[in-house]
């Protein structure tokens, strides 16, 4: 891809019913010559000049000498702005961030984008597909702050991204929490509290129903598909009740299944022999359980601590902890159009005679994915990589919309640093200018890259 | 290089009938319908934040801090268009006519200003012409954040600090390098038997600008326009900077809101998605152009 680095994207769209449009060949330019006067090339040249002059250039030159200066502007300080850059524990922090997210962002783009590419050619809907998945690319990030702001809101009944992990969660581990629950305390209660755990006075006799009262459920926490308590009946196996041993409205005896008293569905159940558990149950709506399969035997029935602890309620993604990389899920969903539809492009331009070849001999498909595609693939990847560094580097909408202003200050990227300290109550523009002049020298190598290779191509 | 990446003919969005590519056949041993499956997975998970805002911004505070969006599939009755109505009726109108008059000048005078830098850089000669060129190359990738402290104060001393003009003028600035990058590599393909055909007829240069390389580049510059219209619509920084709260886009407007989140969800959610109503349009009319502008410089 990168033979035609001249040749921009732009005009070489298929020969589509645009007869009209010359077809830019690969034109060289060594053809140009006989040109109007040098004046007249000022002339046109002049309007870009100054504005890139005054608004690009100068500000370079100037942020230099800026940067020596302390926060007023009149006292030299040297080198001091940028020590303080590598000093000072909050810099260090907005450094971390930055290498986090150039070390990360980057490389899971562009491997989204790889896989997305080489999938969208196996779908009869990838137009379909592309566009949903470069859509992002057209919203302001603003925009995309604000819906990942909702998405990870932390109430799983109001944030999206909670909502699936309690729901994932909840599918594959079936307790139902129960926090704060005990069991009905007394000489006369059947059961007693046991390190967190709630179990039998007594060993559990078959075919003779295991009561477990349990008391201090707070309403909130009561499951809607709950239903009135129930003793199982008959069969020879262990099996019992675990219910809500309250009565609204007062009344009910105590210990005993009253009729209108609720089950609590969702209890993790165990009959546990010598310290060890011989079964697992699970408790229905009405609270009952059995152990089918249980040999006979002398067992304490146990509720596990499990049941009595919060129930799930996913991850703090606007937490101290889990801030950067929320916000790195948000810049990979804004961008990962890009790679792919890059990406796909290259795809496209591969040469099928090497595949067939190399199939011919014997190669199976990883091995012509890995040792032919992605080696011709290359320049293509490296574009998205690179574009990718530069685009992390400079991330600032994203962390400023998403991290909550608490959080900020664990979130922060040199980009929105150096806007923090300059203009969002800082107030200190040498420092603000050493973080910028930084930026740049960040960006340096890739903006010698591109000159050099721009050099190359057009020799 | 992050920017031209001409890769090959460029494919557009929509590349036509499904092809059996390479990698087509690689995950043909994988199963077609687990494929099938995950592709849907994703499209789902690519398509349902942005619908999320939407269901947001059609239901009332007091519905959005009681319940998650997605109950609205079964309790469709709860939406409303109140939050449009009120945000309509607040200033926020005056940032949404800020945003316009901001972004259309800026397109406008990047595309004219960069299509005659881009036309000397491409068919005239002149002294150090590579080297400036190379220059603009190298321009491609400055961080905004450069700017923003020498521009404030002068703009403080030329009186224009928080003015639309202000903000129109940096962004010009900045939209150039791409810009004429972009037009340079379109321009110097147009044949030079027309320009010569031009000039040996004793035309000048602005009218074979004017009328001949102008409308050639037709496709260029629609790339260009819809890629720099998009990126100043969407710009906050430079309008946290610049603007002021009479000259602020929607952008800054919105970010005020941000500290208190869950109160002013009602505005974000229905700001946020009228300001994307217009690069949605944009995108899906000239989602071609678009994708060109792009590849051409992955820049921004």
């Amino acid at each position: 891809m990168t033979d035609r680095l001249d040749g921009p994207a732009a005009p070489r769209e298929e020969s589509d019913s645009r007869g009209d449009s010359p077809a830019p060949a690969d034109a060289p330019h060594t053809t140009r010559r006989f040109g109007p006067s040098p004046v007249i090339a000022i002339a046109f040249l002049l309007p870009a000049a100054l504005l890139l002059g005054v608004w690009v250039v100068y500000p370079i030159v100037y942020s230099v000498f800026r940067s020596l200066f302390d926060a007023s502007g009149t006292g030299f300080t040297g080198l001091g702005n940028y020590a303080t850059i590598f000093t000072d524990g909050a810099m260090l922090t907005t450094i971390r961030n930055n290498l986090i997210w150039v070390v990360v962002a980057p490389i899971v783009i562009t491997t989204l984008g790889l896989i997305f590419a080489v999938l969208t050619e196996r779908i009869r809907w990838a137009t379909a597909f592309k566009l949903i998945v470069f859509m992002p690319m057209a919203v302001s990030l603003m925009a995309a702050g604000v819906i990942f702001r909702l998405v990870y809101e932390e109430d799983p009944d109001k944030g999206l991204a909670n909502a699936v992990l309690t729901t994932v969660h909840d599918t594959f581990s079936s307790s139902q929490g129960y926090p704060e629950a005990r069991p009905r305390e007394g000489d006369q209660s059947p059961v007693a509290a046991q390190g967190g755990a709630v179990v039998t006075k007594q060993a559990a006799q078959t075919g003779r129903p295991v009561l477990i009262p349990i008391v201090g459920i707070k309403p909130a926490v009561m499951p809607g598909n709950a239903q009135a308590a129930k003793t199982p009946q008959g069969g020879n196996e262990l099996s019992g009740t675990v219910w809500f041993d309250f009565t609204p409205g007062g009344g009910g005896k105590n210990g005993a299944v009253d009729g209108t008293e609720k089950g609590l569905p969702g209890m993790t159940v165990e009959a546990v022999s010598d310290g060890r558990v011989a079964a697992t149950a699970t408790t229905a709506e009405d609270g009952s359980f059995r152990f089918e399969g249980l040999p006979a035997g002398s067992y304490v029935v146990r509720l596990p601590q499990s049941n009595f602890e919060p129930a799930y309620r996913g991850l703090t993604w606007l937490g101290r902890t889990l801030i950067t990389p929320a916000i790195i899920g948000a810049f990979v969903w804004v961008w990962a159009g890009f790679a792919m539809v890059l990406i796909a492009a290259g795809l496209a331009a591969i040469p099928r005679d090497a595949l067939e070849a190399a199939r011919i001999d014997g190669a199976t498909e990883w091995q012509v994915f890995r040792r032919i595609t992605v080696p011709l693939l290359s320049p293509v990847l490296l574009v998205v990589f690179v574009t990718m560094i530069i685009n992390t580097l400079k991330v600032f909408d994203l962390v400023f919309i998403i991290a909550p202003s608490s959080v900020q200050p664990d979130a922060n990227v040199i980009a929105l640093e150096m806007w923090r300290v300059s203009f969002g109550g800082g107030n200190n523009q040498g420092l603000g200018s050493a973080l910028a002049i930084f930026l740049l020298v960040l960006v340096l190598p890739f903006m010698i890259m591109n000159i050099r290779r721009f050099r190359r191509e057009n020799a | 290089m992050t920017t031209a990446t001409a890769t090959t003919p460029v494919t557009e969005l929509h590349t036509g009938a499904p092809r059996r590519g390479v990698a087509g056949r690689i995950v043909d041993r994988l199963g077609g319908g687990a494929v099938q499956v995950v592709m849907v997975l994703l499209g789902v998970f690519w398509l349902v934040p942005t619908l999320g805002l939407l269901v947001v911004s059609l239901r009332s505070v007091e519905v959005n801090n009681a319940e998650g969006w997605w109950t609205v599939f079964t309790k469709p009755a709860e939406l409303t268009i109140a939050n449009y109505r009120d945000l309509l009726a607040s200033g926020f109108t005056a940032s949404f006519w800020n945003t316009v008059a901001i972004t259309v000048p800026t397109t406008i005078l990047v595309i004219g200003i960069a299509a005659m830098a881009a036309y000397a850089f491409a068919w005239m000669e002149f002294p150090g012409r590579d080297t400036l060129f190379l220059i603009v190359v190298g321009l491609l990738i400055v961080p905004i954040q450069i700017a923003l402290i020498p521009i404030a104060s002068l703009y403080g001393g030329m009186g224009i600090f928080g003015t639309i003009p202000g903000v129109v003028l940096f962004h010009v600035a900045f939209g150039l390098p791409f810009a004429i990058f972009l037009l340079r590599n379109f321009f110097i393909g147009i044949p030079s038997s027309l320009l010569e055909a031009a000039r040996m007829d004793g035309a000048k240069e602005w009218k074979i600008f004017a009328s001949v390389v102008f409308p050639l580049g037709k496709p260029a510059i629609a790339s260009l326009g819809i890629f720099q219209f998009l990126w100043v619509w969407n710009d906050m920084l430079i309008a946290l900077v610049f603007a002021n709260t009479d000259s602020q886009p929607m952008t800054k407007a919105l970010q005020s809101q941000m500290r208190q989140f869950g109160n002013n969800v009602d505005i974000l959610s229905s700001g946020a998605f009228l300001s994307l109503i217009v690069p949605l349009i944009l995108f899906f009319a000239f989602q071609r152009y678009f994708v060109q502008g792009m590849m051409a410089g992955s820049v921004k």
